[in-house]
């Protein structure tokens, strides 16, 4: 990995005409899956060049860095004055001197085009290393993307991990008191920039979830006759019921592929997963016990589906193979287990998990191992991961409360809210952006 | 009341002219009978019509005489869809009254606490909605008159976050959906 991540660079560099120093052995590099970790301080100065869009960017930036927990961006208030030109190598005692440890500079350029040209450069200030140097081009109205994509490419840089900040988030957008809740379909950045709603709100919309290799959602309704569940093209706006049965249908949730759609039907009390395929829209039985049977999620390989089940006497995990055969229970441990969610990455299943008077989020090794509760509040709920299946976004309600998105670390680090700042719920990440 | 008071007026007049009458017979006896004039008011306006007796009470079939004979929630424990025994006593009252009144069609609606996820509340209150049905026709109701819905932890009739209200939210509610008199 490393080595190809090296290779990429040093072709960009290239291409880019710049001169990379050194096989990018970088001195500054994060080891996020240590314990204890102190956040690495950094500086962002406001890129250089005219109009909004330099100061713009550098401040989102550091905003998703901040936010990753990983990094501490200095106040800009201190650093030298003057704007930095990205062809010269900067002067690194002014940076040391304020103690940061990497910088980040840039330059934005119109083109003739009404195009910005976004130069930026990621320097180890100790080591008095470049270690990345860039250039996105977008239109305009566009600079928010080419600061995550900054973004992802600092952090990639720095963690060894794929990024996150290119991304969005849809989510349920709740208003009104509990007993008449309104809740509507919603999306926005991950950093809560640009949100808008998808649904008006006449139906109770719930459990969005991102196709992976499309721009569409899957989610449910209810109405007072029952829950059914959509798909919903948010580029086109078009939107069409699945699976008509007639018993409830609910927990809908995409293959890898992005070719069918796994779901719970409810029929005499009885709820069983079903998969449809979306090009014929034939559905097949996985399940068959009569206890319940729902929350289903692919692994990233598409082979194997993780669910919820209560056939052992109590809400557990289990696993079976996408055809619905060789089903193997989970989850041993005292409490109950529910909403399971396999990491895009395929190393860990996230989970929620009641007990003690708690609710946690939680992940285990896919064969059951190694779980670790990462959170606990009265009411955690619904994991998503983010692409790179490092950061979970949830739900946490309080008592007698509203619900609220919030975000951890897969090390358990950096719970805090998601950027959002209206009650939201069941949110569900966006894979990486193109 | 008017027609009590009209006769109370009338005795009033009849004494008045007797006793007027005593009178006269101690002197001569008159050349004619004197006159007696009584100021008479004028008749009260006739009262309004009464109108036709009505029961009191709800209306046999209706909604609120459903109500009145029997609750419409069920309350289950915790992670259960278990008939309790006060349940199902409340539910041999409903199934009284929706036989005696088969033209009524009923939804039974699941409810759950907030201490579970979405999903996994949805599914257990359909097994509770489940499990409503299935007593009421045991009780002779007809299945086709029932539908069942869950609404997992969405609709809550009590919004604390407290024991007494998780218990009040876990609970079966029988509506009538047609059928029932005006």
């Amino acid at each position: 990995m490393r080595k190809a991540r090296s290779v990429v660079l040093a072709l960009l560099a290239a291409v880019l005409g710049l001169g990379v120093l050194g096989p990018a052995r970088a001195e500054i590099e994060i080891q996020i899956n240590q314990g204890t970790l102190q956040p690495l301080p950094l500086a962002v100065p406001t890129f250089t060049g005219q109009g909004p869009y330099g100061s713009d960017i550098a401040k989102v930036v550091s905003a998703n860095l901040e936010r990753s927990g990983f990094f501490k961006p200095l106040n800009p208030a201190g650093f030298a004055p003057g704007g930095l030109d990205v062809n010269v190598q900067p002067r690194f005692a002014d940076w040391k001197s304020i103690s940061a440890q990497a910088l980040i500079n840039g330059q934005v350029t119109m083109d003739a085009d009404g195009q910005i040209r976004v130069d930026f450069r990621l320097w180890d200030v100790f080591s008095e290393q470049q270690l990345l140097g860039l250039q996105f081009t977008a239109t305009p109205e566009n600079w928010r993307r080419v600061a995550h994509k900054i973004s992802d490419a600092v952090y990639e840089r720095l963690t060894g991990e794929k990024g996150y900040f290119d991304t969005r988030v849809v989510f349920v957008a709740e208003s009104g008191p509990k007993r008449a809740r309104i809740k509507r379909l919603a999306i926005m950045d991950q950093d809560g920039a640009n949100p808008s709603y998808l649904t008006n709100g006449s139906a109770m919309v719930m459990t969005p979830r991102y196709s992976s290799t499309s721009q569409q959602l899957t989610y449910m309704a209810l109405r007072d006759n029952g829950a059914s569940v959509y798909l919903l093209n948010i580029e086109t706006g078009r939107q069409e019921t699945l699976g008509q049965y007639s018993g409830m249908v609910f927990a809908p949730r995409f293959s890898p592929d992005g070719k069918k759609v796994a779901f719970s039907v409810e029929r005499a009390g009885n709820s069983d997963i079903f998969l449809m395929d979306l090009s014929t829209r034939v559905a097949a039985r996985l399940t068959t016990d009569p206890a319940i049977d729902t929350s289903p999620s692919f692994s990233p390989d598409g082979k194997q589906i993780v669910f919820n089940s209560d056939r052992g006497g109590s809400p557990q995990l289990y696993i079976m193979r996408a055809d619905g055969t060789g089903v193997k229970r989970l989850s041993y441990a005292q409490g109950r287990y529910m909403t399971p969610v396999w990491s895009p990455r395929g190393d860990f299943i996230a989970f929620t998990k009641q007990a003690g008077g708690e609710f946690h989020i939680g992940v285990m090794r896919p064969d059951g191992s190694d779980e670790r509760l990462l959170t606990s509040s009265y009411l955690d709920e619904g994991p998503s991961w983010a692409p790179n299946g490092r950061v979970l976004m949830f739900t946490r309600e309080t008592m007698g409360g509203n619900s609220k998105l919030w975000t951890v670390d897969l090390s358990g680090r950096g719970e805090r809210p998601a950027p959002y700042a209206g009650s939201g719920s069941d949110p569900a990440w966006s894979p990486l952006l193109e | 009341m008017i027609t009590t008071k009209s006769a109370m007026r009338l005795a009033l007049i009849v004494l008045t002219t007797a006793s007027l009458a005593a009178c006269t017979t101690k002197g001569p006896p008159p050349a004619a009978p004197a006159r007696q004039y009584v100021e008479q008011p004028a008749p009260p306006p006739p009262p309004p019509p009464i109108a036709a007796p009505r029961p009191t009470g709800p209306v046999p079939g209706s909604i609120q005489d459903f109500l009145i004979h029997a609750n419409d929630r069920v309350f289950f424990d915790f992670d259960s869809y278990t008939l309790r025994p006060d349940g199902a006593s409340v539910l041999d009252a409903q199934a009284a009254w929706l036989v005696r009144y088969p033209m009524v069609q009923v939804r039974i609606e699941g409810n759950a606490d907030e201490r579970g996820t979405r999903e996994y509340n949805f599914a257990l209150a359909a097994r509770r909605a489940n499990s409503v049905r299935d007593y009421l026709v045991s009780r002779g109701m007809a299945g086709n008159r029932i539908e069942t819905v869950s609404f997992g932890k969405e609709r809550p009739i009590n919004e604390g976050s407290t024991e007494e209200a998780w218990a009040q939210n876990r609970n079966g509610h029988t509506v009538i959906t047609a059928g029932a008199a005006q």
